[in-house]
This record gives C-alpha cells, sequence and structure tokens, in this order.
C-alpha cells in the first residue's frame, strides 16, 4: 500500500468511526424513550392491575372497581368494525391488484384510500359524529364501531393489495391457462397464496384501532354502567383511560394506567403474531 | 407441407403488438394434429408471443394485441366472441417456471377438473391418478398426495405442472420451455413424456435447446425478429435448411 493509500484509508476509516458512533447513538436515544415508557407503564400498569380489573365494572370516584365494562365494549367495537371493515377491504383490496390493477379508477381509488389511510382520526370521529350520532341522536356503540371501521379499511385495503401484488404473475397465468375464470383464479388461488400476509393486515389493523381514541369520543363516548345495548353509548378503553387520567382521583389513575397496561400488551401480541405469520410465510 | 396430415392450429397472416412495438411479423404455418412442433430462435425473435396467442394468455396483460386468424379446428379463436375461459380448457399450457399452486399436490390436479366438471370423489381420484401417471409422477408421490405441491423438487413441479394441464383433457398442449430450469435428468424425463404424450395431443413446444427441439419434434419452425424464417419438417430443418439463417443459427453461429 502507498503512503497516500494509507492516509486515504485510515481518514475512511476515522469517517466510518464517527458515523457509527452517531447512528449508535441515534438508535439508543430513540429506545431509551420507548424503554422508559414501557417500563413506567409496566411498573405502574402491574400494579393497578389486580383480579378486580376483570370482574367488576368502572367505579364512581373513591370506590374501588375494574374495567370489565370497558374491556367487553371495546372488544365488541373492534370486533364489529373488523367484521364489518374486513370483507370491505379484503375485496378493494383485490380489484386494485387483480381487476383494476392498469385502470385509471384503481389509481383514484388507491390515491384516496392513501389520504384516508394518513387522515387523523379526529376527522373520522367527527365525520361518524355528523352522519350518525346526530341523526341517531344518541352516541352508540354502532358510531363508535363504524369510525373504527372507517380507520379498519384502508389498512385492509393497502396491505391486501400490496400482498397480492407479491404473488408472481406466473401462477396466475398458470390457473387461467387451466381455463380458470378470473374469480376462480383469485378464490382458489392468489388469495390462499396471499392468505398470510392479508390475515397480517387484518391483525395490524386490530393494533392500529385498539388505541385510537380521537374516533370514540364523539361516538360511543362512555359510560360508567354495563351496556351491551348497540345503540347506547358503550365503555371503552381508550375513553376511560382519557377520563381517568384526567381525574384528580387516585384510584381513578390506577384503573387508567392498568388499562394502558392492557391495551399495550394487546398490540404487543398482535405485532409478535403478525410477525410470526409474516415470517413463516416467507419460508 | 403434408396434406394428408390433419391440421390443428391453422396460423393466418399473425402480426402481434405489445404496445406500439411489433413483435409478432405476419407469421403463417400449420400446427399439426398429435405432432410435435418446436418453435425454435434466438431470444426475442417472438417464440414465446407466438404461443401465448394460441391460449390468448396475452389478454390478461393491456396494452397486448393480436392481429390476424388463429384457426383452431377451422375456428377463429382470435374472434372477440370465443370465451377465452373455454379456449384455455382446450389450449393447455405448461410455463418455463414451475408453478404449483399452493396447495396439496391432490388439489393442484383436482383444480382444473372441478372447473369445468362435476365428478364424484372416486372419479377424481381415479383421474388424478391417471394424470399423475401420464405426468410419469404418480410412483413418486403416490403416498404423499396430500402435501403441499411446493414440497416437490423443481422437476417434480415441473411434471405436476403436466399432470394438471394433461387431467383437464385439453386437445393441445403448449410447452413454454417447460425444461430449461431443470436438471439434465428432469429434462430426459420430460422429454421422454412429450414423445408419450404425443399420441394423444397436439403439442406445441418453444425450447432454447437445439438438441430437445431435433429430438422431441415432427416439426422445427424457426424464428428470428418476429418473422417465420423457415418451417418445415424437423428433420429436413436440421439436415437441410434452406435458409442461411437457419443454418447458421442450429449449428451454434449465432443466437
Amino acid at each position: 500500500m502507498t503512503k497516500k493509500n494509507l492516509r486515504l484509508s485510515r481518514r475512511r476509516r476515522r469517517r466510518n468511526a464517527f458515523f457509527l458512533t452517531l447512528s449508535v447513538f441515534a438508535a439508543g436515544f430513540g429506545l431509551l424513550w420507548l424503554g422508559l415508557i414501557l417500563s413506567s407503564l409496566f411498573y405502574r400498569g402491574f400494579a393497578g392491575l389486580t383480579p378486580a380489573t376483570f370482574t367488576e365494572m368502572t367505579p364512581p370516584p373513591g370506590v374501588d372497581g375494574g374495567l370489565l365494562n370497558a374491556i367487553v365494549g371495546s372488544l365488541i367495537m373492534n370486533g364489529l368494525a373488523v367484521v364489518a371493515g374486513t370483507p370491505i377491504g379484503l375485496l378493494a383490496g383485490t380489484y386494485l391488484a387483480e381487476y383494476g390493477r392498469y385502470t385509471r379508477f384503481a389509481f383514484f381509488v388507491r390515491f384516496v384510500n392513501d389520504i384516508l389511510l394518513s387522515a387523523p382520526s379526529i376527522v373520522t370521529g367527527l365525520f361518524i359524529y355528523e352522519i350518525l350520532v346526530i341523526n341517531m341522536q344518541s352516541f352508540s356503540a354502532v358510531a363508535g364501531a363504524a369510525s373504527l371501521m372507517v380507520i379498519v379499511v384502508p389498512v385492509v385495503v393497502r396491505t391486501t393489495e400490496n400482498m397480492l401484488l407479491l404473488v408472481p404473475n406466473g401462477l396466475r397465468e398458470a390457473a387461467a391457462a387451466l381455463g380458470a375464470p378470473r374469480s376462480a383464479v383469485i378464490r382458489v388461488v392468489t388469495w390462499r397464496a396471499a392468505r398470510a400476509g392479508i390475515v397480517t393486515g387484518v391483525l395490524l389493523a386490530v393494533a392500529r384501532i385498539s388505541g385510537e381514541t380521537a374516533p370514540l369520543l364523539f361516538t360511543a363516548l362512555n359510560t360508567q354502567f354495563w351496556s351491551t345495548n348497540l345503540v347506547q353509548p358503550m365503555a371503552n378503553l381508550p375513553v376511560v383511560i382519557f377520563q381517568f387520567a384526567m381525574s384528580p382521583y387516585e384510584g381513578w389513575h390506577h384503573l387508567a394506567w392498568a388499562g394502558a397496561l392492557l391495551i399495550t400488551v394487546t398490540v404487543l401480541g398482535l405485532s409478535v403474531v403478525a410477525r410470526i405469520l409474516e415470517s413463516s410465510k416467507r419460508n | 407441407m403434408d396434406g394428408r396430415e390433419k391440421v390443428k392450429i391453422d396460423v393466418k397472416n399473425l402480426s402481434f403488438f405489445y404496445g406500439a412495438t411489433q413483435a409478432l411479423k405476419n407469421i403463417t404455418l400449420p400446427i399439426h394434429d398429435r405432432k410435435v412442433t418446436a418453435f425454435i430462435g434466438p431470444s426475442g425473435c417472438g417464440k414465446s408471443t407466438l404461443l401465448r396467442v394460441l391460449n390468448r394468455i396475452y389478454e390478461l396483460y393491456p396494452n397486448q394485441r393480436a392481429d390476424g386468424e388463429v384457426l383452431l379446428d377451422g375456428e377463429d379463436i382470435l374472434h372477440s366472441r370465443q370465451d377465452t375461459n373455454l379456449l384455455r380448457a382446450r389450449v393447455g399450457m405448461v410455463f418455463q417456471k414451475p408453478t404449483p399452486f399452493p396447495m396439496t399436490i391432490y388439489d393442484n390436479i383436482a383444480f382444473g377438473i372441478k372447473l369445468y366438471e362435476r365428478v364424484s370423489r372416486s372419479e377424481l381420484d381415479g383421474r388424478i391418478e391417471h394424470a399423475l401417471q401420464r405426468a410419469a409422477l404418480w410412483g413418486e408421490v403416490k403416498d404423499k398426495l396430500h402435501e403441499s405441491g411446493l414440497s416437490l423438487s423443481g422437476g417434480q413441479q415441473q411434471r405436476l405442472c403436466i399432470a394438471r394441464t394433461v387431467a383437464t383433457k385439453p386437445e393441445v398442449i403448449l410447452l413454454d420451455e417447460p425444461a430449461s430450469a431443470l436438471d439434465p435428468i428432469s429434462t430426459a424425463k420430460i422429454e421422454e413424456l412429450i414423445d408419450e404424450l404425443v399420441k394423444d395431443y397436439t403439442i406445441a413446444i418453444v425450447t432454447h435447446n437445439m438438441q430437445q427441439a431435433s429430438r422431441t419434434s415432427d416439426y422445427t419452425a424457426f424464428m428470428y425478429l418476429g418473422e417465420l424464417i423457415e418451417f418445415d419438417n424437423t428433420e429436413k430443418v436440421f439436415t437441410a435448411p434452406t435458409n442461411k439463417r437457419t443454418e447458421q443459427y442450429i449449428t451454434g453461429r449465432f443466437g
């Protein structure tokens, strides 16, 4: 190695070390906050978590209680949103990837879907408030589920389309070459090939709506009581957390932490399952 | 060509366009009933494109257009009233890359059968066994019919694809470089299979492999830059080609 090359190589190594240090610090800085958030959440959340959390209703101030009505309410509304939103998202995503892939209309739909995907959820809540809550003259679980559905649909559309686009055209050609009509090609071959990815998308949509508060504030609102009536206000974890955390009462604070922990663990669990599904598909 | 042999597919003045690019120029040739017709020529000469017109698989994509006539048993398949799905049930196709569907070996074959026929379970079992036997795969998979088709080796997957095509009882089988992704032993098996299948089916095969064309086919078409340069008995094309380009290509001097 000549002297000049040696100097050059030393300078490069110095630079490399410098940027490596910067990157490691930046990554560490981000992880630090996540660690702080999670550790305080787990510390305080587990402190607030008791068996009563799962068996008793949300209490009035100063009384012990649980989150049962809020947990059940969240399950009902999330469930309704996913059950209603998944078929719409699945079919729309299928249209974009299979039937309309090269059309102007699909280009337009894709564009609108991207806007919807990044629309602030409070806007979604206000929209459902305008068209459902005002017309029904009551806050209701249906309205809550509807506003969550509006968030589910674009997520499922996007992942379904992306997963179907990953299916090689060779499979479509092979199925079509047997004389299969388009619908059979999609139902039997491409959906099946993309199944793990599509399920992952639905799980991520559930994770996405689990913590949404703004759309529920305007729609399902909240109730202190046990209610499974879909046209009445319904308790749910995010709004309970919001109200209890803002209150001056110690007991409510504990429950808010416990609720936050429940949501976080749910989202974490869903993400882990989604990751596992995704990697199993690749192998 | 030989007037005594029945022509299964008659290609007349066929031109093909990818957008504004012309990929086939005025091709006219016959494909004889229950004979193997091989299409050879350098990459990009249009031989695969021609094959993809014969079952109109190109229509899956936008901006692709065929002009001219392709007569299957005397009927023009390019005519817009032709149902493409029914056409593809009559004219099957096997691709270069093996394409097993993400399901069991059994279901891979059952899929095509169930598209057009209602068959009892026992009849279906029989049809699937028969198809696998015709594709010389039965012995290797008879104990694992309910395992994924993706678990097979590349050569086995390709024979599964052939079995799948045979099971739907087509009249014509199009083979688009069916052995180019396979090892020599699998290739030999596919070639044996072609010799066997041609007793019942009309076969058109695209290949880059000159020996394969001369071994397996009865007729050979040499194409170059979207034009049909020479078409004749395989023996004639390989021993006494009339065109200089054909001779250069089959002797390996270009392509």
